[in-house]
Parts: C-alpha cells; sequence; structure tokens
C-alpha cells in the first residue's frame, strides 16, 4: 500500500499489513492529540498573552474536567491496547504446519539451517506463499532476528529456544539485522532475507548436497548411542519417543508438561531436571559434547519421528508401525516434512 | 539565628532544627526510609534466589545439605542475643545507665565478632570442600535428598552457592557496618554524650543492627534448610 | 513581564550564602544545601558536556553509512559511556540534586535539609563515582550498552565493566541518599502552616521522585554486584551455562531502569508547574489532580518495567500485562498534560525565557508520551523495539522533556540562586534553537526506526536508504550543540555582568520568592509561616502595595 514510499518500509509478510494498519491508526490518533494539545496551548498563549489592565481569572479546577480528560483517554488507550495485543498473538502464535528452520547465531553471524538439510550463513531462502516457523538459540551472547519488511523480531537467548514466524507475500530481498548489542561487531551482523517463487525455491532446495536435517539427527541419534535407551520396538531405559512431541507427559516429580522443542533440548543437555515419571536418573547429560547445530538435529529427528502421530494419534496407534512411517519419509523423500504439510 | 537560648538548652541540636523532637524524629524516620532501600537491595538477590530453587529444588536442597546447619544455627542463635543485648543498650541510654550502656554495647559487638567467626569458619569449609564457585568447583554425585538415585546437578548447585555465598557475603558486610557504628557509638558512650534527652543515636544504630539481624532470621532457614530430614 | 530592576542598595552589603565565608574549603565542607547543590550544578554541567561530547562524536560516526570515523569498538564505548553518563551522572542528579538541592528546604520553609552531612556525603558520593567513571573512560572504557545485558558484560566483553559498574554503584547510592534526605525534609521539616494541600508541586514531584530513588536505585545497585561478581569473581547467577536465567538479569535491571526515566521526567514535570501558573498569573488548574498523577505516576512506573522485554523471550501473557499496564502508567501523564494547558485559559500569559522552555517542554514531552502509546502497543513494539524509534522516544522524554525542563528551572530560579538578571534576549533565542535543533535531531529517528534501523549500529554500508535521515538528525545535533552552550556562556557572563536581581523579578508565589537574592545561609530572617495556598497569584496581583513584602 505504501510501498513506493521512500520513508516507508516494504512491506511484505502478512504481519507486515495488520502491523502497518495499527501504526496508521496511532499515526492519526497521536497526530489528532498531539494538534489538539498543540493548537489549544498556542491558541491560549496567543489569545490570552498579557495586557495592560487585564488580570487574569482564577479557576481553581473541574472534577468534571478532570473525569473526562481521564477517562476518554483510556478508553482510546484500551482499543489500543486490545488492538495492540490482537497483532502480537498472531505474531507470537506459529501455524502448527509451518516449514521450520533452525537457527543459530554466534558472534557476529547467523547460521540458517533448512530441514531439508541446506545450511546458509547470514542469507535465509525462503518460499513465497508458506509459513515459515524460525526455532533460534544462541552459542554466546543475546542476539535478536529482525527483519524490518516481516515487521517481525525476537531475540535470540543462548541455553533454550526462541520461535518466531513469519509468512512471506512478495518475493524480493529483504535485510535481516540483528537487533540486540551484541558486541564489536553488531552492526556487521546483518544479512539478507530471500524470498523466492515457489519453482524457484524448489530449484534451489535441490541444489543442496546435504540430507535432511532430520537424517543428519537420526545418524547421530546412533552414533551417540541415544537408540540403545529410546527404543522403539521394546521398552527400554528410556522412554519411546515415537509420537511424543506435542503430547503431555507426566514428570517424576509429579508435574506434567507439553513436550515442546525447549523441553527436547533441555532434555538433551539437562536430563535429570525433568525426568519422565517410571525412568532412573540414568541418562548422561550431552552438555559441551554435541554443538548447538547438532541439538537441532536431533531435535529436528525426534520432531520427525512424531510428526505423523500428532496427526492421528499416537496412543491409539502401534508405535511400530508410526516409527516405520516416519523413518521412510524422511529417509526417501528430501521433502518428507513438508510434503506432510 | 534567634536559636541561640535553646541552643544552651540542648547541645545537640543542630541550627536548622526547631526543637528536639522535630531532629529526633527526622533521624529516626531516616533510618526506617534507609531500612526500606535495604529491603529494596537485598530484594533483589531474594528475587533471584527464590526463581532459581522453584526451578531447581533438588539441587538446590543437595547444596543446602552440604552446609553444617549447626553453624548457622548456633549464627541464628548468637545474633537474637545480640538483638537482646541492644535493646538493653538503648534502655540503658534512655534511663542513664552509662556503665550497663557501655558493657551491652561491648556485649553486641562480641557477638557480632563471634557471628563473623563462625561464618568465617563456615567459609573455610566450604573452600575446603571446593563448593567455591569458579573453576575449582565440584560437586560431583552428591545425591538429592528424598529421591534415591539421583544427584545434583553440579551447575545448579553452583548457582546456589554463588546465591549462598552473595547474600551471607553481603549480610556479612553489613555486619561489619554495624560494628563500626557500634565502636562510633561506643566512642561516644564512653565520653557521656548521650543523656535520657538525647540518645537518638544510640536508637537508630540499634534498628540498624535489628534490621540486621532480621536479614539473618530470612536468610537462615531459606539457606541452610531447604531440605533438611531428620 | 520585565523583571524589576530597581534593586535597594543595602543588597550589596546583605549578608548571602554566597558571601558569607570565602575559600575553597568554605565549599568543599560546606552543609549549606544552596552551596551543594551549586557544586552539583558545576559537576553536572562537567559530566553533561563530556555526554554531549560522545553524542555529537556519535552522530558525525553516523553521518555517512560506512563506519568511517572510529573503529567499530570506539563507536561501542561511545554509544556506552554517552548513556552511562548522561543517565547516571547528568539527567538523574540534574533537576534533584541541583534545583530541588537549593529549593525543597527554601520551598517548605525549612533552614536546610534534614540532614545537611548526608547532603554534602552525597555530593562527594557523586564525585568519587565520577571519577571512577573518568579513569575507566580513559584507560580503556567500556563497551557493555548502558544497559549492560548479560551474558555479554558477564562473560563476552573484555572491556573495564566492573569499573564502571563501581562507578553507577556508588553515584546510585548518592542518588538514594538525596532522596532520602528529600523524603524527611519534605515530612518533618515543613514551616507552620505549610500543609501538604499547600505544597508547591515541585514538592509533590519531588517527592514522587525521592520515592522511585530510594525504592529503584537499590535494586540496580545489587544488579550491579550481582553481574559484577559474575564478571570478576565468577559466581554464577545469570551465566546460561549453568542453567543461569539471562532474562531475570533484564527483569532486576529495568525494574529500576524504567523507573528512573520517572527519576527523570517528574522533577522536569515539578519545574514546569511552577513556571507556568507564574508567567500566567494563575493558580496551577486542579491541584490535587496534578499533585495525585505524580504519586500515581511513581506508584504505577515500578508495574511497567517488562513493557521493555516483549521480544526478550518473555511469555506472551506477561507481555499482555505489561502492556495493559503501561498504559494505565500513560493516564496520569496526559492528566499533567491537560492541566498545564487548562492553566493558561483565561491566563495573562508572559513570554519570558523560562516560559518558553515550559512551551517547549510541553510540545516535545507530549510528543514523547504519545509515541510511548506506539511502543506500549505489543504488536507495534515487536517491530520497532531496539529500533531508532525507541532511541527518538525517550530522547523525546529524557531529553526533550527533561532537558527543557532543567534549563527552564535554570532559567526561572537563576536571579535567586545568582543574584543576578540573564540576557533576557539570548535566553529567549536559546531556548528557540534548543528546541529546533531538539526536532531536527530526533524526529527523523522516529521514520529512521520505522524503516527498521536498528540501534547501536556503527556501520549501515548494506542500507544507504537510510542515509538522508541521518544526515537530518546530525544537522539537527550540531544545532542542538549550539542551543546547549548558548545558555552555559550567557549564564556564566552574567553572574559577573548580569544586572542584580531584586528578590522577586518574576512577582511569583512561593517561599523560595520571600527572602533575598541571593538568600542568606539560613534561608529566612525569621521562620515563615504560611496562611495562603500555593499559586496565590489573585493576591500577589491585586493590590499593588502586596508586592514588597518579604518575609525573610
Amino acid at each position: 500500500m505504501l510501498n513506493n514510499f521512500p520513508l516507508w518500509p516494504e512491506s511484505a509478510s502478512t504481519i507486515a499489513h495488520r502491523v502497518d494498519a495499527l501504526y496508521i491508526f496511532l499515526l492519526i490518533v497521536a497526530g489528532m492529540m498531539a494538534l489538539l494539545i498543540c493548537a489549544l496551548v498556542i491558541y491560549f498563549a496567543a489569545r490570552f498573552r498579557s495586557r495592560p489592565g487585564v488580570r487574569a481569572e482564577q479557576i481553581e479546577g473541574s472534577n468534571a474536567l478532570e473525569i473526562t480528560w481521564s477517562v476518554i483517554p483510556f478508553l482510546v488507550f484500551m482499543v489500543i491496547f486490545a488492538w495492540g495485543a490482537v497483532v502480537y498473538f498472531q505474531e507470537r502464535t506459529p501455524p502448527t504446519d509451518a516449514t521450520e528452520v533452525y537457527v543459530v547465531a554466534k558472534q557476529w553471524m547467523w547460521k540458517v539451517e533448512h530441514a531439508e538439510g541446506q545450511r546458509e550463513i547470514n542469507e535465509l531462502h525462503v518460499p513465497v506463499g508458506r509459513d515459515v516457523k524460525l526455532i533460534m538459540t544462541s552459542q554466546d551472547v543475546i542476539h535478536s532476528f529482525f527483519v524490518p519488511a516481516f515487521r517481525i523480531k525476537q531475540d535470540v537467548l543462548p541455553g533454550r529456544y526462541t520461535v518466531e514466524w513469519f509468512h512471506a507475500t512478495k518475493p524480493g530481498t529483504y535485510h535481516l539485522f540483528c537487533a540486540e548489542y551484541c558486541g564489536t561487531q553488531h552492526s556487521g551482523m546483518v544479512g539478507s532475507i530471500v524470498v523466492l517463487e515457489p519453482a524457484q525455491y524448489e530449484a534451489w532446495v535441490n541444489g543442496s548436497p546435504n540430507g535432511p536435517l532430520s537424517a543428519t539427527g537420526e545418524k547421530m541419534f546412533a552414533e551417540l548411542g541415544c537408540s540403545s535407551c529410546h527404543r522403539s520396538d521394546m521398552p527400554g531405559r528410556g522412554p519411546n519417543l515415537q509420537g511424543v512431541f506435542g503430547k503431555p507427559v507426566e514428570l517424576a516429580d509429579g508435574r506434567t508438561l507439553t513436550v515442546d522443542e525447549n523441553y527436547l533440548r533441555e532434555s538433551i543437555l539437562d536430563p535429570g531436571s525433568k525426568r519422565v515419571r517410571g525412568f532412573q536418573p540414568i541418562m548422561p547429560t550431552f552438555q559441551g559434547l554435541v554443538t548447538e547445530e547438532q541439538v537441532n538435529a536431533l531435535v529436528a529427528y525426534i520432531k520427525s519421528i512424531s510428526t505423523a502421530g500428532t496427526r492421528i494419534g499416537a496412543n491409539a496407534m502401534p508405535s511400530a508401525v508410526s516409527a516405520s512411517e516416519g523413518s521412510v519419509s524422511s529417509a526417501a523423500q528430501p521433502n518428507g516434512n513438508q510434503v506432510q504439510q | 539565628m534567634g536559636l541561640h537560648h535553646e541552643e544552651e538548652q540542648h547541645p545537640e541540636l543542630l541550627h536548622h532544627f526547631a526543637e528536639p523532637e522535630q531532629q529526633r524524629n527526622a533521624a529516626s524516620l531516616g533510618m526506617w526510609v534507609f531500612l526500606g532501600t535495604e529491603i529494596m537491595f537485598f530484594g533483589g538477590m531474594f528475587c533471584a534466589y527464590l526463581l532459581y530453587r522453584h526451578w531447581y529444588f533438588g539441587d538446590f536442597g543437595a547444596a543446602s545439605k552440604s552446609i553444617d546447619a549447626t553453624l548457622g544455627a548456633a549464627n541464628t542463635a548468637v545474633l537474637i542475643c545480640s538483638s537482646l543485648t541492644v535493646v538493653l543498650a538503648v534502655w540503658a541510654a534512655q534511663t542513664a545507665r552509662r556503665a550497663l550502656l557501655l558493657a551491652m554495647l561491648c556485649v553486641t559487638m562480641l557477638f557480632g565478632l563471634a557471628f563473623l567467626g563462625i561464618k568465617g569458619y563456615e567459609y573455610y569449609q566450604k573452600f575446603e570442600e571446593h563448593h567455591v564457585p569458579g573453576p575449582s568447583f565440584s560437586f560431583e554425585n552428591v545425591p538429592v535428598p528424598g529421591h534415591p538415585g539421583e544427584y545434583a546437578n553440579p551447575r545448579h548447585a553452583q548457582i546456589y552457592f554463588s546465591l549462598y555465598f552473595l547474600m551471607t557475603g553481603i549480610h556479612a558486610l553489613h555486619m561489619i557496618v554495624g560494628l563500626g557504628i557500634f565502636s562510633w557509638l561506643l566512642l561516644m558512650a564512653w565520653g557521656g554524650r548521650f543523656t535520657p534527652a538525647y540518645h537518638t543515636p544510640v536508637e537508630i544504630g540499634g534498628l540498624y543492627w535489628h534490621f540486621v539481624d532480621i536479614i539473618w532470621i530470612f536468610l537462615f532457614p531459606l539457606l541452610y534448610l531447604i531440605d533438611r530430614h531428620p | 513581564m520585565s523583571a524589576t530592576n530597581v534593586v535597594p542598595q543595602q543588597q550589596f552589603e546583605r549578608e548571602t550564602y554566597l558571601n558569607k565565608v570565602y575559600g575553597m574549603w568554605s565549599w568543599l565542607l560546606t552543609t549549606d544545601h544552596k552551596r551543594i547543590a551549586l557544586l552539583y550544578l558545576i559537576s553536572i554541567t562537567f559530566f553533561f558536556f563530556i555526554g554531549g561530547f560522545f553524542a555529537l562524536l556519535i552522530r558525525l560516526e553516523l553521518l555517512t553509512p560506512a563506519g568511517d570515523l572510529v573503529q567499530a569498538d570506539t563507536y561501542n564505548k561511545l554509544f556506552t559511556q554517552h548513556g552511562m553518563v548522561m543517565v547516571f551522572f547528568f539527567l538523574i542528579p540534574s533537576i534533584p540534586a541541583v534545583l530541588g538541592n537549593f529549593l525543597v528546604p527554601m520551598m517548605i520553609g525549612a533552614k536546610d535539609l534534614a540532614f545537611p552531612r548526608i547532603n554534602l556525603l552525597s555530593w562527594y558520593l557523586y564525585i568519587i563515582g565520577g571519577v571512577i567513571m573518568l579513569h575507566c573512560m580513559m584507560t580503556g572504557g567500556v563497551d557493555t550498552g548502558w544497559t549492560f545485558y548479560v551474558p555479554f558484560s558477564t562473560n563476552y566483553t573484555n572491556t573495564k565493566f566492573v569499573e564502571a559498574g563501581i562507578a553507577i554503584f556508588i553515584a546510585g547510592f548518592s542518588s538514594i541518599l538525596t532522596g532520602l534526605n528529600f523524603v524527611v525534609t519534605i515530612h518533618r521539616m515543613r514551616a507552620p502552616g505549610m500543609t501538604w494541600s499547600r505544597l508547591p508541586l515541585f514538592i509533590w514531584a519531588h517527592y514522587a521522585t525521592s520515592i522511585i530513588q530510594l525504592l529503584g536505585t537499590p535494586v540496580i545497585a545489587i544488579t550491579i554486584v550481582l553481574v559484577a561478581c559474575e564478571r570478576a569473581l565468577h559466581l554464577g547467577i545469570f551465566d546460561p551455562r549453568l542453567g543461569g536465567d539471562p532474562l531475570l538479569f533484564q527483569h532486576l535491571f529495568w525494574f529500576y531502569s524504567h523507573p528512573a526515566v520517572y527519576i527523570m521526567i517528574l522533577p522536569s514535570m515539578g519545574v514546569v508547574t511552577e513556571i507556568i501558573p507564574c508567567f500566567s498569573r494563575k493558580r496551577i488548574f486542579g491541584y490535587s489532580f496534578v499533585a495525585f498523577s505524580s504519586i500515581a505516576i511513581a506508584v504505577f512506573g515500578f508495574l511497567v518495567w517488562a513493557h521493555h522485554m516483549f521480544v526478550a523471550g518473555m511469555s506472551v501473557y506477561a507481555g499482555l500485562v505489561f502492556s495493559f499496564l503501561s498504559y494505565a502508567v500513560a493516564v496520569p501523564s496526559a492528566i499533567k498534560v491537560f492541566n498545564w494547558t487548562a492553566t493558561l485559559y483565561k491566563g495573562s500569559i508572559h513570554y519570558d525565557a523560562p516560559m518558553l522552555y515550559a512551551f517547549g517542554f510541553l510540545g516535545l514531552f507530549t510528543i514523547g508520551g504519545l509515541t510511548g502509546l506506539f511502543l506500549a502497543a505489543l504488536g507495534i513494539n515487536v517491530h520497532v523495539t531496539d529500533t531508532y524509534f525507541v532511541v527518538a522516544h525517550f530522547h523525546y522524554i529524557m531529553v526533550g522533556g527533561a532537558v527543557m525542563g532543567y534549563l527552564g528551572g535554570i532559567h526561572f530560579w537563576w536571579p535567586k540562586i545568582s543574584g543576578k538578571l540573564y540576557p533576557e534576549g539570548w535566553a529567549r533565542l536559546a531556548a528557540l534553537i534548543v528546541f529546533l535543533g531538539f526536532n531536527l535531531t530526533f524526529f527523523p529517528q522516529f521514520v529512521l526506526g520505522y524503516m527498521g534501523m536498528p540501534r547501536r549500529y556503527w556501520d549501515y554500508s548494506h542500507m544507504p536508504e537510510f542515509q538522508v535521515l541521518n544526515v537530518l538528525s546530525t544537522a539537527g545535533a550540531t544545532v542542538l550543540g549550539v542551543g546547549y552552550l548558548l545558555p552555559m556562556i550567557y549564564l556564566l557572563w552574567s553572574m559577573r555582568y548580569g544586572k542584580p536581581a531584586s528578590d522577586n523579578p518574576w512577582n511569583a508565589a512561593g517561599l523560595e520568592w520571600k527572602t533575598s537574592s541571593p538568600p542568606p545561609t539560613d534561608n529566612f530572617k525569621e521562620e515563615p509561616v504560611v496562611t495562603w495556598e500555593a499559586y496565590n497569584y489573585e493576591e500577589l496581583d491585586a493590590p499593588p502595595q502586596a508586592l514588597e513584602v518579604p518575609v525573610g
């Protein structure tokens, strides 16, 4: 709508238009309030400038006026608050079937890994018209993944995942900034988001030499010996991980929580803290033994063996079946995740 | 100034106060307000403590158990006794019992020193056991109380010990400041400066001492008794 | 209104706080609140120009997209030290420690603050903190950003954060002691008849400010201790490698640093609330609403800190609560703006320099406040936080609002402080230059921010489209610099060459105007007894003989 206006950022995502709409509304409201106050001040200052023989008229105040100019702004504020909150919820709630991209930030670069296995540095290629969810963590200090054209920003923290998502609406190349001060080359931690037409995107994906991220994760799962305890064919010393993602799990201390990316991550790096009920605290920690990228691959793998289950309902389904489905889909098709979605 | 006649009556009255009562009220309000800021100061650490204790309860329990609770309990007793002697000192100042005042100030300071001594011994133990956070920290294979077979996460235990040293350390620093204040009170009392009409320094110095005691009353259960069972 | 130039001859023989005793030690060991205020005035002006110098270098670097004037590390140190110096060594002490120190006892009819020696101690603490900060800056500096987020400040920067932290910690105690002195003074030292409802609103504003200083500053102090211990002693409180939470740091930091904004702006509001009635010759409109809105701001100000953290990784629901509360705190600020405006209605308005500064304050604070509505709107905050939009917003509040009020106050009370009149024409010109220069500097930054330029960027050569607005901003900064230099020059000039001021050159209400200019050491010859309401301009203007009835 305002894309040709030189002082306005490009709007290239679904959220961008919603943010712009609220912003324009606020510009109008704030502009009117500012004009009202300035006009009154200037008018009073001119109209009631001191004149010889004219004395000021003393006015105590007025409760009615005070209440008016407290309540009316408050009501206007509440409209802005509610509108802003709605947009925020949309910004903060990734669609469940979004394409997932893992982002690892470090001083001073962005490392990106696609589910299909492509790796990029300071660039992110995405197709137009698809929901993309970024699962992000940092290797060192706090960074912030900021794409002005999409109107999204999310701090990237060490030691946990944070998530943001977008749905690009227009092909093109857009700025990617680090928005949280992170040291010497903070202003050099910039990159591009390349939004491609679906066909171009497929071509770009197919040009990649790597296997899918979940396949890397599956290999690591075997190499690190995870599969000797977390067995899918028989009860093992660790929980069966088929279909666990997105499901509630009961912990040894009686709490129940839903398995999400952060829980998987924490369980790999700090297995003792949130142990599943009925299992012994025997799993060693992998803190310091695996890199952030390897954790991402493991998480992607565990999620990939749950995706089929989450659709149909893993409880009703023999785990062996879902296991074979999961491994077949991820091994045979590079785009396994997307095809299912 | 027009206050010369009053100054003769009240040698301690500062020039900008109209009457001794105003001066006394100002001093005591000042100390209460200052103690309010102190609560906020410790509040930041309590806030951090509560968050991590909630997250890492088992590890905190295990780490807490490694500290000698008898030493902590002894220190609690020492401080409670010192609060009593402070009250007696204030009473002695109010009722012009100079000898008692001097004695109580001395006893209070001895309690304070005893507290610091015990604390120092406790720190020494922790140092010997490699429980001081940093490169040499070690907290391997310490069982979590009440959960057989589980061991505390040394990294979380390190957070506990960081908080333990900070909270008790800053408390001990306050105790040292308290000893400084009480030395000064002792000096003033020795010189016979306090009268039933003027003993505000003893009162507000006492308030400070009680405050330091009360902080300890919170620190003791929070740090020493997290998950202890007979 | 033109100042009364008729000065009784005996003024020159009259003993004042300035001429009672001479010599360096009579100043460095003084317990007189007025002399301490002047000590603060000199020292914060010094730090203001240091911070301003850093700002100038920052703006010059951003004139071109490439990082060509200074190195990246130097630039990071520049904005860090600009922030630390301006926030902790200029804005926080500015109005309270200078004007508040000078005026709080006089306005309530006291001879001094309740604890004069603690007042002096707080200046020394400030100086010790300042010297450590200077030492830190001259021997390497610090590059953490004034927000010193962990884990960057604890584990990654190799600059001297611990030293800067100690400096801020010590300066913080100076701030606490000032607040403590004000609270006790306002409670215990009021003159007979000076009831709470007769207090000038400047006093209410300082009371609210003091509450924030007392309850907020200790939290930043302990936060600095935690970070410094983590950095220097390898304790682990926030370290994510141990399972610590960097967000806990941000909560603790903003618990102080958001209310700190109110430490800067509330006193400025207090100043404006004195100036507007005086130059409108009117009672303030809605005294009690203005008074209680100060307290409301102080209280609500403590409940909104996490609106700095909407994209930090906090829960969505926490975001909702803090956004709602941020709108709640906007209401008392709006009440104040409307009451100031209404005070002008049917007044008899004079355009003297302090009033021009007050008008400037009104305009800039309104823009700053209204853009706060944008930032509190969750959906927009995600886009504009950590961009130049935020930079522009808080400069409109903290420089546009707070410094405009500070300069207005300095001009308003200058005759009382120095006993001299400043050149009115130059003062009006400076007010105009500051207003225009300020808008030229910071308004383009709102646009830059919405376009997406992140703050704290040394080099923007990848996005040359940001250059035009940055050039405008740098041009404005030059104008603004001139605007800030001018008052320093002509105020200094007036101390020697200015015309002597009468006791009440503005014919203003308030006890401070009922004593001589400059006041005697004990402020009043006799203890004043207050029998009138605040802002009794009707009585002042009514009979001509009411003009010269000094109490002191």
